[in-house]
């Protein structure tokens, strides 16, 4: 059985990001990193996403749709925090709407510091990422069948 | 013999009480009692004709009822001429005197005829119009009966003349029976003019200002067809010495030359198949209450249309008449399917899509080959079953939430799934694969390209992909499964139901039986027609194929359950940016505000409306019918 | 008869694998013509074994029902071409599993696929009549819809339909889902639909779509090589070439043009049926 790790596809939002992170993320995508080499695709769809790739702070008013865009995506899944202002608020950390990082509305896997990040960071960021994807795979099973044991 | 005497004078009986009846709970039993005793009769029919194999040929001299006839026929012009004076529509008087007097002069003062036919003739064709006109006509009247209540619940502006429409219906049925059992063609006419002054009674039924001038225009579209019968019967009876339909076909189908009167019958089957140009009365007849264009679309007034060119169709292969018939029709399906597109209101789709489909039956009668008739009559039965189902469920769905608008049946699944079933049906049974229709275009296909028409290649091959659009747009629209929409109260009568799911499971009989029906009925009637063995039309290979279509589509539910059995499924919502709030029906906007989401289909009123397409195939049919007649009776004179 | 069956076998065990490589190769060679390195040729096993094993996040179950309707309709549709069935009946089926595809967008009742489904249907009814005609032009060549017919005939039916060739190529780029027409979802990341009419799919329900969709693209790439095998041994060879040779072209096709809207499609298909599809077919009735 191949591991998930192979087929990694990614949903980027953003947050309340200054939009430097954003481009650094596209940047990604261009032949420069091209990171469909290693399998990841950006599908823009949380249905079709293992990754939830968040860039900028959370605010307000998007912290009720990063919180529904994460329940559409089947399991197992991951969530990367891109750029400082996803790992903690980062600049905009004490502005009145901000409530800080992606951490304190979802679990954050893996946390991409930077500002803005650099392709290179954000490539390992998921790679990292993609890796976890495996491990809770095996631990949901494993626990299924410990369940199914159980019953 | 006397069972065809009863087809045709019990349903005129019954009429006549239902008219005197006053009592809605006493007229009920009565119309339910009718319709059993008139749909046991055209099966015992049925089943006596296949059984004695033998076609019947009955009454050759019937001085006594031709008087009677030509009285009542002097009746009928009263009529017209009252109404059409009551509302200053003179036109219509002069239309129908010139017939009138034809007629008259021909029944009194015209040649004598030597040898003359048989006035009654039954054979297959006839067994199959009949077994369609006595069920779905009669489903249609026990239907009428739940409907009708409710209808006039919802118009209280209409003053309710329930004994009259009842009394219509039935006089409607008679007449079709006498129709398609008539031979001479003095009778045939007789008949055809009472549909048409029925179907005229009928859609005027409101007696509003549009229905009004909507029946007057089926009168005079039907009263033109009419005329060009009347001067057809002249025309056979001083110049080729018959008087029934029979002979001139046989006539034709030799190679005798009788195109004029065959393109004058088949001008008169174009306008009561409301083919363009004359599609406009068909489209105007939604006006009267559902039962009335149900039983118009599907049993019985265009069908006798359809079936008279069915008829005439060995004296069309291969003709200029024939030739005629075939452009017209195939231009109508093609022209009438894409104006279907635009429609939004369930009744008009459905009126269209009739048009169309009539225009596909009438261009496989103009081929005039075997296969093409074949699936012509195919079409024909298919067609009445799931027309009817359609514009009866449409008709269940209006009284229920107030609207045909196919918008409002957005989700209908969740809100009315009983009816929502039984529409996917209907329209599965219009246009899906392994279902009728199909089988029948395919064939249809097959005939035109045998026959080497390419233009009818062409309208065919487009039409049927705007066929598809339209009523995958609609079954869309019916199967969107809605957040937290509240089940609707279905105040469907028993009545309703009983008709409409008798018809549904016709459907389906008729889906999975075609093959038996093709082999018993239609191959021998096609051996008849053209004296001739009939080459097998679709291989038992095929037919296999197509059964097991079918049971995929069966068992699909228990193959769904199996591939798709993980137990880590889960329900979430649909996907609107994240905005959703709470449900499928709303999202946050731009300004932080609760909107209603709305899902249309695509209309495309710009491209397929009737502002830009309705005139141009207006002035194009009626070019090409003009062009075509003139040529082929310049010709033959 | 034998023969037959094994085509038949062939196809349902080898389509999910010629489709899935050729869908490998198509991003490869469509990331070298960007100028990327692109992913392993592999990659589309790869995401359908992953999708088979996540979570499926579902909106109703009549969508997956309908999903499975698709699926096997599809299957269907190519086993019956490869075993040599009737072709007319080959594409009503292909039809069948379209319209079961487009209920499951339909029934998802969410702006994204609901969009998807109409696009969809509009691509259906633009690329449907050259589809027929296509039928019918075997037909007029050979006197048969029987592909098995069809595929012994003495001469390649390329030679008398040069024209219908071409309208079917014309509308594999729609059924192939490539730009100019992936109106209604798309591999690349057009985003204002987000993925159209699969938006609402995912995990192993997802992963029956794409399945169903490289048995679609091998079953369809079987229609381009029936127009150039003939009872000669070499039309073979030059069929599959040609069937290479196409799918590159399609792959060229979608990287070097820009989407159009609806209308340009309706328009230029049903033109193109019209002038390469009917044309050809009339002048061939008329010489035979």
């Amino acid at each position: 059985m191949p591991k998930m790790a192979k087929s990694p596809w990614l949903l980027h939002y953003d947050g309340s990001s200054c939009n430097g992170c954003d481009i650094e993320v596209l940047a990604c995508l261009t032949p420069v990193y091209d990171i469909e080499r290693f399998g990841i695709i950006n599908t823009g769809n949380p249905k079709h996403a293992d990754i939830l790739l968040i860039t900028g702070g959370i605010n307000e008013q998007n912290k009720p749709v990063v919180e529904q865009i994460y329940s559409q995506m089947p399991k197992p899944k991951v969530v990367v925090a891109v750029g400082i202002c996803a790992c903690n608020g980062g600049i905009f950390k004490e502005c009145y709407n901000i409530l800080g990082g992606v951490d304190k509305v979802l679990p954050v896997d893996i946390y991409v510091p930077g500002c803005a990040a650099r392709p290179e960071a954000i490539m390992d960021g998921v790679l990292k990422a993609v890796e976890l994807l495996d491990k809770k795979q095996n631990e949901a099973m494993a626990k299924e069948r410990r369940e199914n044991h159980a019953g | 013999m006397y069972l065809i005497g009863f087809l045709i004078c019990f349903p005129l009986i019954m009429a006549l009480l239902l008219y005197l009846i006053k009592n809605d709970h006493v007229r009920k039993y009565f119309v339910y009692a009718a319709c059993g005793v008139i749909i046991a009769a055209s099966v015992l029919f049925a089943v006596r004709q296949i059984i004695g194999g033998a076609n019947g040929t009955y009454l050759r001299n019937t001085h006594l009822i031709d008087l009677l006839m030509s009285g009542v026929e002097l009746v009928l012009f009263g009529v017209i001429v009252y109404y059409s004076i009551r509302y200053r529509k003179y036109y219509v008087v002069f239309i129908a005197a010139v017939q009138e007097f034809l007629l008259l002069w021909m029944e009194f003062f015209g040649p004598e005829i030597a040898h003359p036919t048989a006035h009654i003739y039954s054979d297959r064709l006839t067994l199959i119009m009949c077994l369609i006109i006595g069920i779905v006509g009669c489903l249609i009247c026990i239907y009428a009966t739940g409907y009708m209540k409710d209808y006039h619940n919802h118009h209280k502006d209409f003053k309710n003349r329930k004994p009259f429409f009842f009394s219509m219906l039935f006089v409607f049925l008679g007449a079709m029976y006498g129709l398609v059992c008539s031979n001479n063609l003095t009778w045939i006419y007789f008949f055809w003019e009472i549909t048409s002054l029925c179907s005229f009674l009928l859609i005027g039924y409101n007696k509003t200002e549009e229905a009004i001038k909507n029946s007057f225009r089926a009168l005079w579209m039907n009263l033109l067809g009419g005329l060009a019968f009347a001067i057809a019967i002249v025309y056979c009876r001083l110049v080729y010495q018959i008087d029934g339909l029979q002979e001139l076909v046989l006539m034709g189908a030799k190679g005798v030359l009788v195109i004029i009167p065959v393109i004058l019958l088949a001008f008169a089957g174009l306008t009561k198949s409301a083919q363009l140009p004359f599609s406009g009365w068909l489209l105007g007849a939604m006006v009267a209450p559902t039962p009335t264009s149900a039983l118009l679309h599907s049993a019985t007034m265009v069908k006798a249309g359809v079936y008279l060119l069915l008829r005439l169709s060995p004296a069309l292969a291969g003709n200029l008449a024939g030739t005629m018939v075939t452009s017209i029709g195939g231009f109508t399906f093609f022209a009438t399917s894409l104006l279907a597109i635009a429609q939004t209101d369930g009744k008009k789709v459905l009126a269209y899509s009739t048009v169309s489909n009539l225009g596909l039956i009438t261009a496989c009668a103009g081929v005039g080959i075997h296969e093409a008739v074949w699936a012509g009559i195919l079409l024909m039965i298919f067609h009445a079953v799931s027309k009817s189902l359609m514009f009866l469920s449409v008709g269940a769905v209006e009284n229920c939430t107030g609207s045909r608008n196919i918008e409002d049946m957005h989700g209908l699944i969740v809100k009315l799934p009983k009816l929502a079933f039984v529409m996917i049906v209907g329209i599965a049974g219009m246009f899906l694969a392994p279902f009728g229709m199909l089988i029948s275009k395919w064939a249809a296909l097959k005939a035109f390209v045998d026959s080497k028409s390419i233009l009818m290649v062409v309208f065919l091959v487009y039409g049927s992909a705007s066929t598809l659009f339209y009523w995958t747009k609609w079954l869309g629209k019916i199967i969107a499964v809605v957040h937290n929409s509240e089940k609707k109260k279905d105040i469907t009568k028993r009545s309703e139901w009983t008709s409409l799911l008798s018809q549904a499971v016709i459907m389906i009989i008729l889906c999975v039986t075609f093959p038996i029906i093709s082999a018993h009925l239609i191959e021998p009637l096609l051996s008849e027609m053209f004296h001739d063995t009939i080459p097998v039309i679709i291989s038992k290979g095929n037919v296999f194929i197509m059964a097991m279509m079918l049971c995929m589509i069966a068992i699909l539910p228990i193959v769904a359950r199996l591939l798709t059995h993980t137990r880590r499924q889960k329900v979430v919502l649909s996907y609107m940016g994240g905005a959703n709030t709470g449900d499928d029906r709303n999202f946050v906007n731009s300004f932080e505000q609760e909107t209603k989401m709305y899902l249309a289909g695509w209309y495309m009123e710009d491209y397929f409306g009737e502002k830009r397409l309705w005139r141009p195939s207006l002035i194009g049919a009626t070019a090409a019918l003009v062009i075509l007649m003139i040529i082929a009776i310049g010709g033959a004179v | 008869m034998w023969i037959r069956i094994v085509w038949t076998i062939l196809f349902l065990i080898l389509g999910p694998f010629a489709g899935g490589l050729l869908a490998g190769i198509d991003r490869k060679i469509t990331a070298r013509l960007q100028g990327r390195r692109g992913p392993s040729v592999w990659q589309p096993f790869y995401d359908l074994l992953k999708l088979f094993r996540k979570q499926a996040v579902i909106v109703n179950s009549i969508q997956d029902f309908l999903i499975c309707g698709f699926f096997i309709f599809i299957v269907f549709t190519g086993a019956l071409f490869f075993w040599g069935g009737d072709l007319l009946l080959v594409f009503f089926s292909l039809t069948l599993a379209g319209i079961f595809f487009m209920m499951s967008a339909c029934s998802a009742n969410s702006p994204f696929s609901a969009m998807g489904a109409q696009r969809e249907l509009m691509q259906t009814m633009a690329y449907e009549p050259m589809v027929l005609l296509a039928a019918i032009g075997f037909y007029v060549c050979n006197g048969s819809f029987a592909v098995s017919d069809i595929a012994q005939a003495h001469l390649p039916a390329v030679l008398y339909l040069p024209g219908v060739f071409l309208g079917f190529l014309y509308i594999l780029t729609i059924k192939f889902r490539k730009s100019p027409f992936d109106i209604s979802t798309s591999h690349h990341a057009h985003q204002e639909m987000v993925k159209g009419i699969t938006t609402e799919l995912s995990g192993p329900i997802l992963a029956l779509v794409e399945l169903a969709h490289w048995y679609e693209n091998v079953f369809l790439l079987g229609v381009i090589a029936l127009f150039f095998v003939a009872s000669s041994w070499w039309t073979w060879i030059l069929a599959v070439v040609m069937c290479i040779v196409c799918y590159f072209f399609e792959i060229l096709i979608d990287n070097t043009f820009a989407r159009v809207k609806w209308q340009e499609m309706l328009k230029t298909a049903w033109s193109v049926t019209l002038v390469a599809g009917a044309v050809n077919i009339m002048i061939v009735i008329l010489i035979l």
